[in-house]
């Protein structure tokens, strides 16, 4: 049986659908990530499995149990660590510790041990009686994970537990996630940061509501499989997007910050080639190298798949448009 | 329970953390008892008067000590006989003038009429209504004085003088402070319980902590108890407050049983901490609660409540109107229990109008916190 499982899910607010029938299984102790950008619905997923959101349709379950006909049974078996961490930021550490292990039903031996061990684990010593407010952020998100586990959830979701924390800290959090995962808690966690889905077993990508890739990372990265990446820089970056969009070698183009990635079908051709049509235009000095693909090219790369197929779903397929979405479909 | 209890304590905690809310709570209903019940007093006493004395006899000046002496006027400027009056008033030197003509004293003394004038700065029509009853009152006082000096006291006894001797019950001194003060408990009560709930619930609507707490297993009526308990608590002190600055200020006190008062009153507090309960499962700001708390929790508190403006006067409509919000019953028995001693014994109507009012609010706004995720 799946931890988490969802069954053609989905939530529309009026006309708009916010999630569009995702079907996902995760594993019992399975670090999984729910990845995409903002907007792309994973708030929405996390909310509806958690109960606090009725699906349009489809269903959610969490140990088999089915969110909509039994909310307080899964509600004692989940912890959730909301978007922003949502902390009483007027009380103190221990306060927060102590309110939110009595609204689980947890007192006497058993409140003071889950609070000794929250308050270990989230590395607070000593820090109990700080008022919450005057925490630095790292904390106030290690705080927050305490709470949210204080009754031994079998199941965590975490929704954007980083956001807004400076990288050591997010490390060690980290760390601490991986922890837990290894006691045999599944964890459910969206980011878009992409590094930290190197920590995730499997992930699952989202866009616009819809799920479009799913797998361990290096099973994503085989979208690749038989083509190669290259990374070229050069001063007009712009001519040269326009320049490779409209070569047939170049089987896709895209903007990486100051850079330019070209999806291509070899590796040393492509870079020779690349580079002789940047000096032909002058676009000097360039630079053009072979990469190992990383997590963010495939995100791209799959979304322009999938957009690219939608739109010829919908439309009537033109010759070609000259759009690098279309060319980016081999 | 257990949970209530864990929230009741949360929220305590918070209240007690935040100095200003904790005064505001407590310090703001003693505080405006205080303003409003000295800005509010309609009693006029202390009225500047002006005299024009153009007779400058014995009886004149008799007749002026009888102004000063009672309380409700002082002598604020002598004018010299022949004077231009027009400016006195507008210059506001005094708000009345009492003009006494020549031969005022003669006149008396051989039987004749004497005529006196009493200049009033209209302006402030209530309180010239006032000045002219007691100016008049006065006059009458002074009228009898002379009759009886006059006539032989054979002819005093006989004659059938009407010894008429109003006496309102109650509040014998007619102060308004008396009347004012059950209304502004009333108010009182309403406001800051009103806004009390109504921000606590919304704050952690905004701050997300509402959400996290939707994923415990608390219930949302062990949430609504625990938010609801603390500021009964914190009404009825501050309730205890009103009541012993009312009785150290303004010599109020409570004639009627304390039980009835207390338990009348957290009947209506139920319906107040309902109402903000109710607004805030609504507001998604804090900001929006505040707004709509005040105004729709006070203003019918003020205005529709017989607090201030007597409802028999009120136009139909609106007479109609007050039915719909407890602050009206809540005054009746208020004024029944505090002033004239009453049990609640014969306020059983109002007391159903307040519980059908507490029960329908509360029974609405826990509906509507309880229900499913939508
Ligand atoms: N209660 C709501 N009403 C209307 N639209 C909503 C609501 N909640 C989320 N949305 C919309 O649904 C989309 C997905 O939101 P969300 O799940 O929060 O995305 P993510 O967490 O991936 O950033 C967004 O476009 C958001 O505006
Ligand atoms: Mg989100």
């Amino acid at each position: 049986m799946a931890a988490v499982e969802t069954r053609h899910l989905s939530k529309s607010f009026g006309a708009f659908k916010a999630v569009d029938d995702l079907t996902i299984a995760v594993e019992e102790g399975e670090v999984f990530g729910l990845l995409g950008s903002n907007g792309a619905g994973k708030s929405t997923v996390i909310r509806m499995i958690c109960g606090l959101l009725a699906p349009s349709g489809g269903t959610a379950l969490v140990e088999g149990v089915d969110v909509a006909r039994d909310p307080e049974e899964v509600k004692r078996r989940i912890g959730y660590m909301t978007q922003r961490f949502s902390l009483y930021e007027d009380l103190t550490v221990r306060q927060n510790l102590r309110f939110f292990g009595g609204v689980y039903g947890l007192r006497g031996v058993i409140l003071d041990q889950r609070q000794a061990w929250a308050v270990s684990q989230a590395g607070l010593e000593g820090k109990e009686d700080l008022m919450t407010r005057s925490l630095p952020g790292g904390w106030k998100q290690r705080l927050a994970l305490a709470c949210a586990v204080l009754h031994r959830p079998k199941v965590l979701f975490l929704d954007e537990p980083t956001g807004g924390v400076d990288p050591i800290s997010r490390r060690s959090f980290w760390n601490l996630i991986d922890k837990m995962a290894e006691e045999g808690v599944t964890i459910i966690v969206t980011t878009h940061y992409l590094d930290e889905a190197e920590h995730c077993r499997r992930i699952a990508l989202m866009h616009a509501g819809r799920l479009i890739s799913m797998g361990t990372v290096s099973q994503l990265k085989q979208v690749f499989a038989g083509r190669a990446v290259i990374e070229v820089s050069c001063p007009r970056l712009f001519e040269a997007l326009d320049l490779f969009e409209r070569h047939e070698d170049v089987l896709e183009a895209s903007l990486f910050g100051s850079r330019l990635h070209l999806v291509v079908p070899d590796a040393g051709t492509g870079q020779r080639r690349a580079l002789e049509l940047l000096q032909r235009s002058g676009n000097v000095p360039a630079r053009v190298e072979p990469i190992v693909p990383s997590l963010e090219d495939v995100f791209i790369h799959t979304i322009e798949t999938e957009e690219a197929s939608r739109t010829r779903g919908e439309q009537k397929p033109t010759e070609k448009a000259g759009s690098r979405v279309q060319r980016g479909v081999p | 329970m257990r949970k209530v209890l864990a929230v009741a304590l949360k929220e305590m905690r918070q209240a007690s953390r935040d100095p200003l809310t904790l005064a505001l709570l407590l310090g703001i209903p003693a505080a405006m008892l205080l303003l409003y019940g000295y800005a509010l007093n309609f009693d006029v006493r202390h009225v500047a008067l002006a005299v024009q004395d153009r007779d400058g006899s014995a009886g004149s000046r008799e007749l002026i000590a009888s102004f000063t002496n009672s309380t409700y006027f002082d002598r604020a400027a002598d004018l010299p006989a022949g004077s231009n009056l027009d400016g006195v008033l507008e210059r506001r030197l005094a708000r009345a003038v009492l003009v006494i003509p020549e031969n005022y004293a003669r006149d008396l003394d051989e039987g004749r009429r004497a005529r006196v004038q009493l200049l009033l700065d209209g302006a402030d029509a209530n309180t010239a209504t006032t000045v002219l009853g007691t100016s008049s009152a006065v006059v009458a006082d002074a009228n009898t004085a002379i009759l009886r000096k006059a006539l032989p006291d054979q002819q005093l006894r006989t004659s059938r003088v009407i010894d008429y001797e109003p006496r309102a019950w109650y509040n014998p001194e007619l102060k308004s402070t008396q009347f004012l003060v059950p209304g502004l408990i009333g108010f009182i009560l309403m406001l800051t319980s009103v806004l009390s709930t109504a921000l606590s619930v919304v704050r952690e609507k905004e701050r997300g902590t509402m959400e996290q707490l939707r994923v415990t297993s608390l219930r949302p009526a062990e949430l609504i108890l625990g938010k609801t308990l603390p500021y009964l608590g914190i009404a009825l002190v501050a309730m205890g407050i009103i009541l012993l600055v009312a009785r150290a200020l303004f010599a109020v006190q409570v004639r009627g049983p304390l039980l009835d008062l207390f338990a009348t009153t957290l009947l209506y507090l139920f319906g107040a901490l309902g109402f903000g309960l109710l607004i805030s499962s609504f507001a998604d700001s804090q900001a929006i609660a505040f707004q709509v708390g005040s105004v729709f929790a006070t203003l019918p508190a003020i205005f529709l409540s017989g607090f201030i403006f007597p409802i028999r006067s009120m136009p139909r409509l609106l007479q109609w109107l007050t039915y719909a919000f407890p602050t009206r019953y809540f005054l009746v028995i208020l004024r029944g229990i505090i002033l004239k001693g009453a049990s609640l014994a014969p306020y059983r109507r109002d007391l159903l109008f307040l519980t059908i009012y507490a029960g329908v609010i509360f029974g609405l706004a826990w509906f509507r916190l309880t229900r499913k995720a939508d």
